[in-house]
């Protein structure tokens, strides 16, 4: 396990990196969401967002983008969704399953238990 | 087959096809296994992050100048695995303290199931992990961890944790890749039985 500095983060150096913004309201982003970069970083970006549109030239959940900051989750999606606004990024959101009165399709479970058999 | 986690890169990136995130959560008290259940089965190293609230205190005193603020923070660990070009599944290590819960909703909805991981010298570490699954309507299955033989039969695992007997409960050893892998597999299948009995009701 990698430990990072995430818990002795100073609050006020957060509160800076998000502009004093503590959610990201508009934009509805899950743990396991697959973040795309679709720019180059520019002069005068933000690092946190260079460091992000670098990290998404792959594929890249938003709990990886977190972990690899190391800043906690909501800061990152703060920061993503500021990507997303600007279009900088795009996200493929999973689908939503999840409760006893949700379960997903036999079909999507069938996929599942292919794939962790094939492990 | 262990592979030597030495040998593995530190993050490995996704394929370009990859659409579809999965999350499966492992809950379990300290020192249960959890990371080593996600060691074993993961493609990258475990990784670790974590989520803070804070939120305003209840029935502040403006006067004072100095306003109370509670802050929760929740540390987990998670791996990761490519089911194929376009699902991964995510694996997180969870701790089932009582703040942990706090968090379930904006972390773990939409979860696709959760494995409760227990020591059967410390069952009742599960009891409320069990309790808070049942209340968010998770499913889930029960899995002794056995660091050792084990000394009890299930059937008394079972009856200890009051668990219903539709619930899975099954041994593993956290440390082996093949019997973490069989413990998810588990999990998936109770699913599969319990979307096809919905399929046939409805």
């Amino acid at each position: 396990m990698i430990r990072r500095a995430v818990e002795s983060e100073d609050p006020d150096r957060l509160y800076t990196l998000t502009g004093g913004r503590s959610r990201a309201d508009d934009v509805d982003l899950d743990l396991v969401t697959l973040i795309v970069g679709e720019a180059d970083p520019v002069a005068g970006m933000q690092s946190e967002h260079v460091r992000i549109l670098r990290i998404t030239r792959h594929p890249t959940s938003v709990v990886e983008i977190s972990a690899e900051l190391a800043l906690p989750i909501s800061v990152v999606k703060i920061l993503i969704a500021d990507l997303l606004g600007a279009g900088s990024v795009s996200a493929r959101h999973p689908s939503s399953v999840g409760t006893l009165a949700q379960l997903p399709e036999l079909d999507f479970l069938k996929k599942v238990l292919v794939g962790l058999k094939n492990l | 087959m262990d592979s030597k986690i030495s040998e593995r890169p530190a993050r490995t990136p996704l394929q370009t096809t990859a659409t579809e995130g999965l999350k499966i959560v492992i809950v379990g008290g300290f020192g249960v296994g959890k990371t080593t259940m996600v060691r074993s089965v993961s493609e990258i190293n475990p990784l670790s992050t974590e989520e803070t609230m804070t939120q305003a205190g209840v029935g502040v005193d403006y006067n004072t100048g100095a306003q109370a603020k509670t802050t929760t923070t929740v540390a987990f660990d998670f791996g990761r695995i490519s089911l194929n070009e376009q699902m991964v599944l995510y694996l997180f290590g969870a701790p089932g303290q009582e703040r942990f819960w706090f968090l379930w909703d904006r972390l773990f909805s939409g979860t696709l199931g959760a494995v409760v991981l227990v020591d059967a010298r410390r069952l009742e570490d599960s009891w409320y992990a069990i309790d808070r699954l049942e209340h968010h309507g998770t499913p889930f299955i029960v899995a002794r961890n056995n660091f050792e033989p084990p000394t009890h039969e299930l059937s008394d695992i079972r009856r200890a944790l009051t668990l219903p007997d539709h619930i899975p409960l099954i041994d593993c050893d956290a440390r082996h890749r093949d019997s973490s892998k069989q413990v998810l597999i588990a999990l998936v299948n109770h699913l599969y039985v319990l979307s096809s009995a919905r399929e046939t009701t409805s």
